[in-house]
């Protein structure tokens, strides 16, 4: 039926199209080798994109409080079992805390793309629907309550699905017509700005000499007391988020036409919103349980990233995964190196991402003008 | 395939907004929908398209009934072009005909070569292949048209249904669009489309569907649906209906509608 139907537009437009078109029906080479080298060269700018990463990687494996050099990085890989100082030091505390800045990075900036195409709008990122007021609250309730440390993460990852699903819930009962991408936008601020407020009352009940500060410390974001079994508990529900908006990407592409559009473009924008969120939400709520509340990335990076590579999703959700991973590297290499003390990373990437941010804002003002 | 419409009534809420309209289309054909704002044009598009629930009534393709229609057998049945709007991301043009694909593609597939050789088909077919690398942002309102209808067409739909296809055209990008739309009709394309001047209608349409109030006032040949009477049913306002160059004998001149003077 869809072959007769596509031979049916093929004859339909050969009588009139005349000389240009029938050599272009004949003879696909001339109009593929006529787009090529994009396609070639976004590909190649993924490559080095890449390679990047794995520079960065291994610069911030070296550098630290107690610098590494590459030679001793090698001659460890060589000899796994040579033991002393620096085989702890690389195993059970930089390495797990590289892998862990890769993930978190990579997932809140494939997060951040998708959801500014599935919104449509480039100044969304993944904490719009609540998550991660949500995920703050459930551990600062698990702070409070002296829950040990897996229960605190287990509680924060929760608190995240548990604001993002209400968010929906009450988007999809309030919206029986009209936009309901706007819809849930609207019902995200205030779930969001509730749960914020919940944040700060349990705050402000919280034992000051102990209890509150560390969960201030914790809402603040840091990677400092990761260790290999957060990245294991974290890799899973940020990977089983990402492979399903990595395999979709392309049709992210539909959706930034809007809701009528898209649907009218042959998709099922419901079954595909409800997917993106829900993956979204689960990297965003297993970030914030394992390093706390790490803004900007989500935001800046997509725009960093279609700065590169364009805003076709197939090409900007991979490079934002791979400059997410990049940046998050840098500003903990900062956060580590920069003063006696370690700087929370969180209030870097708002210190880095906002001014940056603007920067990218006048860029894109003097580019229009 | 027919494209039938029986007795189909809908709205928003207790309202009703389509009341009873009951009409048949055939492949081939230009049908303009013409009416007064409100008078419910955008209301029918969406109960044909699906997007919308139809309270009473059938739309139907061939025998079959759409209702129950996947999206996107709904896409390569019907493509439709919406009215130009500027999305957020500056996308290239042809990544935007290449969107037309994802009814024919697996969920998590994404546009290969047959794809694209079909995409820029259709782009060169309405004149415009030069664009398909330039940012959709960036090119005219007319070229943005342009570059919808292309992409109705790589949704090798039969049925191109346009939504007032010429607004904020320019009178050359009018003449352009109107031409394609003509031509593709006589390759065998329904084509179903709103438009706020009658002058286009005289010009292009096979027929004319003739709404006011939800209910079909007229549906005919532009020349006997659009008359002085039913004009002024239509929009409230007394209109003429004048011929110009007309030669007598040989052809027939080509009608307008002009104001009558207050």
């Amino acid at each position: 039926m869809s072959a007769l139907r596509g031979a049916g537009i093929k004859t339909a437009l050969q009588p009139a199209a005349g000389d240009t078109f029938m050599a272009i029906a004949h003879n696909p080479e001339k109009t593929l080798e006529s787009r090529k080298p994009h396609g070639q060269q976004s590909g190649k700018t993924l490559a080095v994109l890449a390679l990047l990463l794995v520079v960065v990687a291994l610069g911030s494996a070296a550098i630290g409080s107690y610098p590494i050099s590459l030679h001793d990085w090698w001659s460890l890989l060589r000899a796994p079992s040579a033991g002393g100082t620096v085989e702890i030091v690389l195993l059970q505390i930089r390495l797990p805390r590289l892998i862990a800045c890769i993930l978190v990075g990579s997932g809140l900036a494939l997060a951040g793309s998708s959801y500014q195409g599935l919104f449509n709008n480039p100044m969304v990122s993944p904490d719009i629907l609540g998550a991660s007021a949500g995920a703050g609250l459930g551990a600062a309730v698990g702070i409070l309550l002296g829950l040990d440390f897996v229960a605190i993460q287990a509680l924060s990852f929760a608190g995240g699905l548990v604001a993002v699903l209400l968010a929906w819930a009450l988007a999809s009962g309030l919206c029986r017509r009209g936009d309901p991408v706007l819809m849930l936008v609207l019902v995200g601020i205030l779930i969001g700005s509730m749960f914020t407020a919940l944040i700060s009352l349990t705050k402000y009940i919280a034992d000051p000499m102990n209890k509150l500060p560390s969960i201030t410390f914790w809402l603040l974001g840091s990677f400092a007391s990761i260790t290999s079994r957060d990245v294991g508990m974290a890799s899973v529900p940020i990977a089983a988020g990402c492979i399903p908006l990595l395999l979709l990407r392309w049709r992210l592409n539909v959706l930034c036409m809007g809701e009528q559009e898209a649907r009218m473009l042959g998709m099922n924008t419901r079954a595909m919103r409800f997917t993106v969120i829900v993956c979204a939400t689960l990297i965003t709520a297993a970030s914030v349980s394992i390093c706390g509340m790490v803004g900007w990335i989500g935001l800046v990076v997509p725009h960093l990233a279609r700065m590169v590579v364009g805003p076709n999703h197939k090409y900007l959700l991979p490079a934002a995964a791979i400059m997410g991973g990049c940046f998050l590297l840098l500003v903990d290499d900062v956060a580590r190196t920069a003063g006696t003390l370690e700087i929370p990373v969180g209030i870097l990437t708002a210190l880095i991402g906002a001014p940056f941010f603007l920067f990218l804002l006048m860029r894109e003002r003097r580019q229009k003008s | 395939m027919n494209l039938t419409l029986e007795h189909v009534t809908g709205g928003y809420g207790s309202r009703t907004v389509v009341d009873d309209v009951s009409f048949t289309l055939h492949p081939g054909e230009v049908v303009c929908l013409l009416g007064a704002n409100g008078c419910g044009k955008t209301t029918l598009f969406k109960l044909i398209l699906c997007l919308l629930r139809p309270r009473f009534g059938y739309v139907r393709l061939g025998e079959e009934n759409v209702a129950d229609w996947s999206r996107s057998r709904l896409a390569r049945s019907f493509g439709y072009v919406p009215q130009v709007h500027v999305p957020p991301f500056a996308f290239e043009v042809r990544d935007i005909v290449l969107m037309a694909r994802a009814a024919h593609l697996a969920p998590f597939a994404s546009p290969g070569r047959e794809d694209r050789r079909i995409a820029d088909e259709a782009l060169d077919y309405l004149g415009i292949l030069h664009l398909a690398s330039a940012p959709y942002t960036e090119i005219s309102g007319g070229e943005r048209q342009l570059v919808l209808i292309a992409r109705a067409l790589t949704q090798q739909a039969q049925w191109l249904i346009l939504d007032e296809p010429a607004a904020n055209l320019d009178l050359g990008n009018q003449i352009k669009v109107f031409r394609a739309i003509g031509e593709l009709a006589r390759t065998g394309l329904g084509v179903l489309m709103t438009t706020h001047v009658p002058d286009h209608a005289f010009l292009h349409a096979t027929r004319v569907v003739l709404m006011s109030e939800g209910r079909i006032l007229a549906m005919d040949t532009p020349a006997n649906a659009l008359t002085e009477p039913m004009l002024f049913k239509a929009y409230g306002v007394p209109v003429s209906v004048v011929e110009v160059n007309a030669q007598p004998g040989i052809k027939p001149g080509i009608k307008m509608v002009v104001l009558n003077q207050l």
